[in-house]
């Protein structure tokens, strides 16, 4: 028997069917993945179990016997948690403050600060998480913030934990601790259902996997009986070509150049002395543990915060101490980490998302007013180029896209504007296989072209088979620039800062031709 | 001159200025505490100015047919209550701006309280008045020399207002209601998400902000001007608003920042009893001009993160 299960769920927005009859179940004290594309139905599917949103036809069973879900209140009651993609945390709360919300049965009317900290210290010890009851949340790194939205369903009782998406923000340390978490769940019975775009992750936690695919399930599968390249078929219809570097092109001089750049005072030194060149048409791969001052440098170099000394200089622009406007207008992009904080509006259309930076200048521009015909037939073709999936098409608002497709907004809108030089943070964060293909090959394309890549990401996978060098960062400092075919080993200890390295100063070719 | 500035900084003037400060800071103080209700649930108490006109008149009309200041009390929570009501309906189920909701409102409360006051009270052309709350004295504390006359021997409105204070502070941060209010001010999706009814929550609120000002705006009609007189509120009802965020969104704070304005008002009002040659105008701007003066050193506040946007479910 099942601990939870859907049958023959329907789910439309307008003309989209989001989910089209799905039937999943999982049983207690099993991980059952859910795979599929951006825009496949998971969220949406994982919505109605939670009782956020009410499907069109169909029924939810717990336990065998159907269940009414009005709301978020009713599956809490019948032990179904969820940890949502995009946290559902008060972030001027403390740690114990969340984790208690809305239960009052469990605090009392009145509620000791004492008694309320001591009862969540316990709680949170049973599971072996280690967390301060009284810190403030909004100051938790993610991987922090997520042990407190399970924590929260914990405490709630659940038997049932969805997880949407849970390492899409995790570094893969942060990813191995939440899979010991899972681990213990498992062994107390509950339930799990883990949605990742990466199939190595649910090769290694899930014992089954159903993919669905444009609303329906495409197949339910079990782990042991299958590998990743059956699930990459299953989920996009054809086999997944991984795109390759070719040669080194010509490189023409260093676009973007980064000279001696410290942020942060004396002490607590987010960013010290960091001093790189990116030359046109290579991508510069920036590896490291997360927090280890790369998204203080990139926002330094953006112009978004100011840096403590040093200097930027983008193809003979000096951008030191100027804004993102002036860094934008240089001829510098910019796919920000956070996507709904820094890199959409969410209210606002696709279209005017992909102009948010253009829109003051031609075509958009028709005297004082912004011409939409043209800002729509640009629209369309982005959301063709980068098959951004969108029931309502161009004047679609982005808070209704599926979290992949948010972030395909951000990298059509950066690509598309011919910078000179593009420094993507995590491009791929939430996107699916094929999506994350498409990305790869459209940076190697920009790269072609000869522009300037600087790519900052967690995924060494990532990293290594795109970039031309790599630049590893600890505690905010460089410990390294080395090629591609590093080892392993030598990564480990750059990354931890046991050794520095410096072989690839300058792109291949450069030094000795 | 100079005996008539000695005068006022006599022991018993001084007294005299701290007793009319309490008196001058409660109806202000009133509806700042009740806005604040409504701004931690994440609407904008922008409204408070016509609760208190609404309170103003429903508290008058009620004590004046009733002949009981008690029902007038309650009339004029009600009062409040039922514009709060109209503008919930707006800001909340609606989803509208609220600045231009709120705005409306204050413009509604006073044409209505005007248009009404004109039908009911002004036919004969005389003002109507009510014998207003006294001052009560409690047993054994207004004993106490200076303090007694200042703290403990006040009306009942006073009291209530100050009051208030620690009760609005100990509900919104010692009760886990006041923990699911200001949940829903800060972020009413997760709110949504733990299983709390974000609506409710919202209307529940304004509507206590709506009886609190209202109780504000009777002060003014039954323990001040015992009547009810046309715009009477004088933008005090903005001041609250105003004093809300000057007081960082905290009940302590917020009497604070009464405090300030009422003291302020005080001394105006004796500034002018005084007779001293300064245009009267002048001496009424003096109160607000000081606060928001103040308030502007003050610096920045952290309002609550989702005040002012509408919370719509999927
Ligand atoms: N509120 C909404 N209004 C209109 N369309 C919606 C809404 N919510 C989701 N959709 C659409 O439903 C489809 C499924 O979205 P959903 O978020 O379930 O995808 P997903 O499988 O979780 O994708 P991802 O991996 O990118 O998170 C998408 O095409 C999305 O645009
Ligand atoms: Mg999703």
């Amino acid at each position: 028997m099942y601990a939870l299960e859907t049958r023959g769920i329907t789910k439309r927005f307008g003309s989209l069917v989001a989910n089209d009859h799905i039937t999943i179940g999982v049983r207690p004290g099993e991980v059952l993945a859910l795979l599929g594309e951006n825009g496949a139905g998971k969220t949406t599917l994982m919505n109605i179990l939670y009782g956020l949103s009410r499907p069109d036809e169909g029924e939810v069973l717990v336990k065998g016997r159907p269940v009414q879900l009005r709301s978020p209140r009713q599956a809490i009651d019948l032990g179904i948690g969820m940890v949502h993609q995009h946290f559902m945390l008060v972030p001027a709360f403390s740690v114990a403050e969340n984790v208690v919300l809305g239960m009052r049965e469990k605090t009392g009317a009145v509620i000791t600060k004492a008694r309320l900290h001591e009862s969540v210290r316990e709680f949170s010890h049973r599971y072996h998480f280690d967390l301060d009851p009284s810190s403030r949340v909004g100051d938790l790194p993610v991987g922090l913030q997520q042990r407190v939205e399970i924590l929260k369903s914990l405490y709630r009782g659940a038997q049932v934990l969805i997880l949407d998406e849970p390492t899409a923000v995790l570094t893969p340390q942060e990813t191995g601790e939440l899979f010991k978490v899972i681990r213990h769940l498992q062994g107390e019975g509950k339930s799990v259902i883990f949605i990742s775009h990466k199939l190595n992750e649910v090769m290694e936690i899930s014992q089954r996997v159903t993919v669905l695919r444009l609303g329906k399930v495409q197949g339910t599968v079990n782990t042991a009986e299958t590998d990743p390249p059956q699930l990459a078929r299953m989920m996009i219809g054809r086999d997944l070509v991984h795109p390759a570097r070719s040669r080194a092109e010509t490189h023409g001089h260093p676009v973007l150049t980064i000279e001696n750049l410290t942020v942060g005072q004396e002490g607590k030194r987010a960013c010290a002395n960091i001093s790189l060149e990116v030359w046109g048409g290579e991508i510069l791969g920036i590896a490291g543990v997360d927090g280890n001052g790369q998204k203080e440098l990139v926002e330094a170099v953006f112009g978004v915060a100011a840096a403590d000394s040093g200097r930027v200089i983008l193809d003979g622009h000096e951008l030191t101490g100027k804004g993102p406007a002036q860094a934008i207008d240089a001829g510098l992009a910019l796919v920000p980490e956070d996507r709904q904080a820094r890199g959409l509006v969410m209210d606002f259309s696709i279209a005017e998302n992909l102009i948010l930076e253009t829109h003051r200048v031609a075509p958009f521009r028709r005297g004082m007013f912004i011409d939409d015909h043209r800002v729509g037939k640009y629209a369309d073709a982005m959301i063709a180029d980068f098959d951004i999936r969108a029931s309502g098409g161009a004047g679609e608002p982005v808070s209704s896209l599926s979290g992949g497709n948010q972030q395909k907004v951000v990298l059509a809108r950066e690509i598309s504007r011919d910078p000179k030089a593009l420094i993507a943070m995590k491009p791929t964060r939430g996107l699916d296989v094929g999506a994350t293909e498409y990305v790869h090959r459209r940076l190697l394309g920009e790269r072609a072209r000869g522009k300037a890549i600087l790519l900052v990401s967690t995924e060494l996978e990532e990293v290594m088979s795109l970039s031309d060098r790599i630049a590893v960062m600890h505690r905010g400092a460089l410990t390294g620039l080395v090629w591609p075919d590093v080892s392993q080993e030598d990564l480990g200890q750059l990354m931890t800062g046991a050794k520095t390295m410096f072989t690839a100063t300058a792109p291949r070719g450069v030094g000795d031709s | 001159m100079p005996a008539m500035t000695e005068s006022l900084l006599t022991m018993t003037a001084i007294t005299q200025l701290l007793t009319s400060t309490m008196r001058t800071t409660a109806p202000v103080l009133l509806a700042a505490v009740g806005g604040l209700y409504s701004d931690r649930s994440g609407v904008l108490s922008i409204g408070l100015e016509g609760y208190m006109l609404g309170g103003a008149f429903g508290g008058f009309v009620g004590a004046y047919y009733s002949g009981n200041l008690w029902i007038g009390l309650l009339a004029a929570m009600i009062a409040g209550a039922l514009l709060a009501l109209l503008y919930a309906y707006f800001a909340v189920t609606l989803g509208v701006s609220q600045a231009v909701a709120g705005t409306g409102l204050v413009m509604l409360a006073a044409g209505g309280t005007g248009f009404l006051n004109r039908v009911l009270f002004r036919s004969s052309g005389d003002f109507v008045r009510i014998t207003p709350f006294q001052p009560v004295a409690i047993p054994g504390l207004s004993q106490i020399p200076v303090v007694g006359q200042i703290f403990f021997n006040q009306n009942v409105l006073v009291y209530l207002a100050f009051l208030l204070v620690p009760v609005t502070w100990f509900l919104l941060y010692r009760t886990a209601l006041g923990l699911e209010i200001r949940s829903v001010g800060e972020h009413a999706k997760a709110a949504d998400t733990v299983g709390l009814n974000v609506t409710l929550t919202r209307y529940g609120c304004v509507l206590v902000s709506g009886a609190l000002a209202g109780l504000g705006g009777a002060y003014l009609s039954l323990a001040h001007a015992n009547t009810f007189i046309e715009m009477m509120t004088a933008e005090r009802g903005y001041m609250a608003f105003a004093i809300i965020i000057f007081g960082k969104y905290n009940p302590l704070g917020a009497l604070g920042a009464s405090l300030l304005f009422g003291f302020a008002d005080a001394v105006q009002l004796k500034l002018q009893i005084a007779g001293l040659p300064i245009p009267y105008e002048f001496l009424l701007m003096l109160p607000y001009v000081l606060t928001l003066v103040a308030m502007v050193a003050a610096g920045r506040t952290v309002s609550p993160a989702s005040l002012g946007t509408p919370y719509k479910k999927q």
